[in-house]
């Protein structure tokens, strides 16, 4: 890293830089500085971003000021955030990881950002992703892959990488995800780092440009339970601009995972361990590391029940006929009309032959996959089929999670099925691609809160595996109190975080 | 669960064809090439046959669900909430006259 003080400023975490800054110990203009540099040191390598925020270090001296005049500010005033590209942001290019947006800057905040700013976060840039969200691997990002900071060669996740890997190569501490079948918890998993998808309409979804209306969910990126925590207490909460937002009054998640952080016994706590998501077909080692998790959780007290989900079988399935059918209704605004790109076809032509070019011309081979796929599984005649069936199976798998949270308060499985795989290993094989969604699907269907925590290097390739914890619907707060206990467990055992023994980049 | 595999075990079976795909990119408006058409007939018939097995356990007696955590619709308060100026709203516009976004013909001379 740079210099001994950037190493430092990088190192610590959202918590802690915010109390450094409320005590005056380091400024936000040294803070943001020491990332900018990071960014700039490492990100040609990593590729996390997509645009950096030209006005962060003005953003950052504004905090700076408010905090030598006295202001009462919150407990991450000052501390850099970055935000995935899928989310708006005012005065920064929007564009979702596609071509049909580049250079887009919309005409207004998502909420989530909104809510950042009124907290006197510094908003460092935007993160790459697979365009529009689609993808476990960032890979059909239209600007390029983002690479895993744990190996270079390989992918970070997806679709929100950019995020994971800005996190876990300590370019901020913090960043914002968003989570349709998997996308903060996937890239979490395989990148050492901690992913939270809440509660379905815990979390504004206005200003997130739409995948899927049913199961998209924005949600926190962090290296620890409490970063995200602190993260979700700003971002969450009832929006009126959101008309699947929840109009619960939620209990502070930091102060769960403050508790969670001390507290010594997990006994009376009843841990699921989902059957049908403790296959034989992951990776040895990630089963490796999740047995060895579960004993630690059995050693603390816990009480392990075995669940099962029988119907989870058909959640790849289903979600790939609903996700399709939600998200081509959700891309046909991108007409050429109103926002984004416009290519006339050679010849001229009506507007609709200007709007199949320019839809031809930016989207890339997986959006143009799914919208087709989409377009079918509505079509007359196979609706019912598809869509009506995938929508049964949703019933189904609501009511597995009912069966399961009746024997067990959380329940757990792996958090994704193997570590992180070669760039282009599965690029030309879109079913392989999907189903490496297994794990995190379920949730997302049921609109269940989700968190994937590290839980150790996989043996055989030395790179790291996450456990994903789940509770029911509204009972975020089981996520941040069991993940701060387990994260203290667990860093105890190894005796330094998961993220410190990353190679060192730059 | 077993991990699925990707073998294109009913492939063969699929309703889908390249007409089939023609006229869906159609509907979609995406001007596909003929290279994506085959490609994709291809691609989306290994997906289909795979996603078919929902209908395995979806009978008449489960009901479906369209959305995660029910809701019930309600009524704002009708008072006026901040909009986007027309500025605003035809800044990112690839071409407009001011007041208005500009497009080419909208009905074809078949038309």
């Amino acid at each position: 890293m740079a210099s001994t003080t950037g190493e430092t400023l990088n190192t610590l975490t959202a918590a802690e830089l915010g109390e450094k800054l409320e005590s005056g110990e380091v400024s936000s203009v040294e803070v943001t500085q020491a990332h900018l540099d990071r960014i700039a040191e490492v990100d040609p390598d990593v590729h996390a971003f997509l645009h950096l925020n030209e006005r962060a270090l003005e953003t950052a001296a504004g905090v700076d000021a408010r905090r030598r005049a006295g202001d009462a500010l919150g407990p991450l005033a000052g501390v850099p955030i970055a935000i995935k590209d899928v989310l708006c942001t005012l005065g920064m290019p929007s564009t979702a990881g596609s071509r049909i947006l580049e250079g887009w800057i919309p005409p207004y905040d998502a909420t989530v950002v909104a809510r950042l700013r009124d907290a006197h976060l510094v908003l460092l840039g935007k993160t790459n992703m697979d365009e529009f969200a689609m993808g476990s691997s960032t890979e059909f990002s239209a600007f390029g892959p983002t690479h895993n900071p744990w190996d270079l060669d390989r992918i970070p996740g997806g679709s929100g990488g950019g995020s994971a890997a800005a996190v876990a190569a300590f370019e901020s501490p913090i960043a914002l995800g968003s989570d349709t079948g998997g996308s903060i918890r996937q890239p979490a998993a395989v990148t050492g780092s901690v992913g939270v998808k809440p509660t379905y309409g815990g979390v504004s979804r206005y200003g997130a440009i739409a995948l899927a209306s049913s199961l998209d969910q924005v949600g926190p990126v962090s290296r620890t339970v409490l970063d995200a925590a602190l993260v979700h207490d700003i971002i969450g909460g009832h929006d009126p601009r959101d008309s699947t937002s929840l109009t619960d009054v939620w209990p502070g998640f930091a102060e769960a995972a403050r508790a969670g952080a001390l507290q010594e016994s997990l006994a009376g706590l009843r841990v699921g361990v989902v059957k049908e998501l403790d296959a034989p077909g992951f990776q040895a080692g990630v089963s490796q590391r999740f047995h060895e998790t579960l004993a630690i959780l059995s050693g603390a007290g816990a009480e392990i029940v075995e669940v099962s989900a029988p119907n989870f079988e058909y959640a790849v399935a289903a979600y790939y006929l609903i996700l399709p059918a939600e998200a081509s209704s959700n891309l046909a605004k991108f007409d050429s009309v109103r926002f984004g790109l416009r290519v006339n076809p050679a010849g001229g032509g009506t507007v609709e032959d200007v709007m199949a070019a320019t839809r031809e011309a930016g989207f890339g081979p997986e959006v143009k996959r799914r919208i087709i796929l989409g377009t079918y599984a509505l079509s007359a005649g196979y609706y019912d089929a598809y869509y009506g069936s995938a929508q049964k199976v949703r019933t189904l798998i609501q009511r597995d999670f009912a069966a399961a949270f009746s024997q067990a308060d959380v329940l757990v499985s792996p958090a994704a099925p193997t570590t992180a795989f070669r760039l282009g290993e599965k690029l030309e094989d879109p079913l392989a691609m999907y189903l490496n969604d297994v794990t995190t699907i379920p949730a997302n269907l049921a609109g269940i809160p989700g968190m994937s925590l590290p839980m150790g290097l996989a043996p055989e390739d030395g790179l790291p595996t996450g456990i994903q914890i789940m509770a029911p619907a509204r009972a975020d707060d089981r996520l941040y109190r069991l993940g701060a206990t387990l994260e203290r467990l667990l860093v105890e055992k190894w005796g330094h975080t998961l993220l410190s023994q990353a190679p060192i980049l730059g | 669960m077993s991990q699925p595999t990707s073998e294109p075990r009913a492939a063969e079976e699929s309703k889908l064809t390249p007409d089939v795909v023609r006229h869906l990119a159609g509907l979609a408006r995406i001007a596909l090439t003929d290279v994506e058409v085959t490609k994709l007939t291809g691609e989306l018939g290994i997906i289909l046959a795979s996603i078919d097995k929902v209908s395995e356990v979806a009978t008449d007696e489960v009901p479906g669900t369209s959305h995660p955590i029910s809701l019930v619709n309600v009524y704002r308060a009708d008072v006026p909430g901040v909009t986007l100026t027309a500025a605003e709203a035809l800044a990112g516009a690839p071409d407009h006259d001011g007041a208005r976004f500009r497009v080419t013909a909208i009905l074809g001379e078949e038309q």
